[in-house]
């Protein structure tokens, strides 16, 4: 199965009925895949902050939201899941291309690379990891235990998902 | 007119309209003028109360959604202008209180009191509705005659804060009660 068909799917199956999203390259696909469909609203952002709250504001609003982007916009958000999401406990679902770690050419996505899965664990927001398409079924789990845990979550999709 | 007469009348023209309002000083005399379920009180995240409240209005068509933003907090999210302008919510009032200074922090000047002009941004933006005033007589009036749409409107006001009590709520109480009234009246 295509991997951003698969994606999609798991993404639609879990429950998330919005999405929030700026490109990466390795989101390509799955940005298509939403588009193709029409069946998820898609809002183009202009900074990932700016996501953190929409989002915020659909899940009061009764949404599932999740955040579409590359793993630099993490820390473009981190004052707001602090002082927004975990204050009020307002749970969203992070979903990353996972950029500047395995077969990265482009220096500069380096350092963030690195620093991304310790600091989800210093956010306090769990992470999930997806290397194949046989992991992509995580995404139910991980939003499930979103919605339980009213906190947010990290999926990050790694290089080789897309090299199988 | 400072903030607190602004937000006076902002209250006085509502019915049943969802309210997210800025942090601080702006959150504190919203509170102590008209303490309502339907008010979201930001406590952090400086810049994202148009965020939120887009992210109400496209959640939540049926409801009007009236987000109250101040000039320094809407120069931290510029951004979101293009957004709101682009998605074009129907049911969105953007109400910036533009005193020209970040009131919660001491009343240090912002840019607006010099060249910049939040009006010309929310045009160059994509808004097509943009209203400017400057009289307090003024407000309540124009908000009770906005048709449905998306909507942005500049409060031209003095620096200044009411002497007003803290918030006594608890994050979590906020949220809960303001989804109670988004659901409730459905």
């Amino acid at each position: 199965m295509n991997v951003d068909i698969a994606l999609y799917e798991s993404i639609k199956t879990s429950g998330i009925d919005l999405i929030l999203s700026l490109p990466c390259i390795l989101l390509k696909g799955i940005l298509e895949e939403i588009e193709k469909r029409q069946e998820i609203q898609n809002i183009s952002l202009t900074r990932e902050e700016e996501g953190v709250g929409i989002a915020a504001g659909a899940y009061l609003g009764g949404k599932t939201p999740a955040i579409l982007m590359q793993n630099s916009g993490l820390g473009n958000s981190i004052n707001a899941i602090k002082s927004l999401l975990q204050l009020y406990n307002i749970p969203v679902i992070f979903i990353m291309s996972h950029r500047g770690v395995e077969g990265e050419k482009i220096l500069a996505q380096i350092p963030m690379g690195k620093l991304t899965p310790s600091l989800l664990d210093l956010l306090n927001i769990k992470k999930f990891i997806i290397n194949s398409l046989d992991d992509i079924k995580i995404i139910k789990k991980a939003v499930d235990l979103s919605r339980k845990t009213k906190n947010s979550v990290g999926i990050l999709l790694k290089r080789n998902l897309w090299r199988e | 007119m400072i903030r607190y007469d602004a937000i006076k009348r902002i209250v006085d023209s509502l019915k049943d309209e969802l309210i997210v309002c800025n942090l601080g000083a702006p959150s504190r005399e919203l509170y102590n003028i008209s303490n309502r379920d339907e008010n979201f009180y930001m406590l952090g995240s400086m810049g994202l109360a148009s965020s939120i409240a887009l992210g109400i209005a496209i959640s939540k068509p049926e409801r009007k959604i009236i987000c109250i933003d101040g000039d320094g907090s809407i120069l931290m999210n510029l951004g979101s202008l293009c957004t709101i302008a682009n998605i074009v919510p129907n049911n969105f009032i953007l109400i910036v209180i533009d005193n020209s200074s970040y009131g919660s922090t001491g009343d240090q000047k912002t840019y607006t009191g010099n060249k910049t002009r939040l009006e010309v941004i929310a045009k160059g933006a994509g808004f097509n509705s943009i209203i400017v005033i400057n009289e307090k007589e003024q407000i309540q009036p124009t908000l009770e005659n906005l048709k449905k749409g998306c909507h942005f409107v500049l409060i031209k006001t003095q620096p200044g804060n009411a002497d007003v009590k803290n918030l006594p709520l608890l994050p979590e109480d906020i949220k809960e009660r303001f989804i109670k009234a988004i659901f409730q009246k459905n």
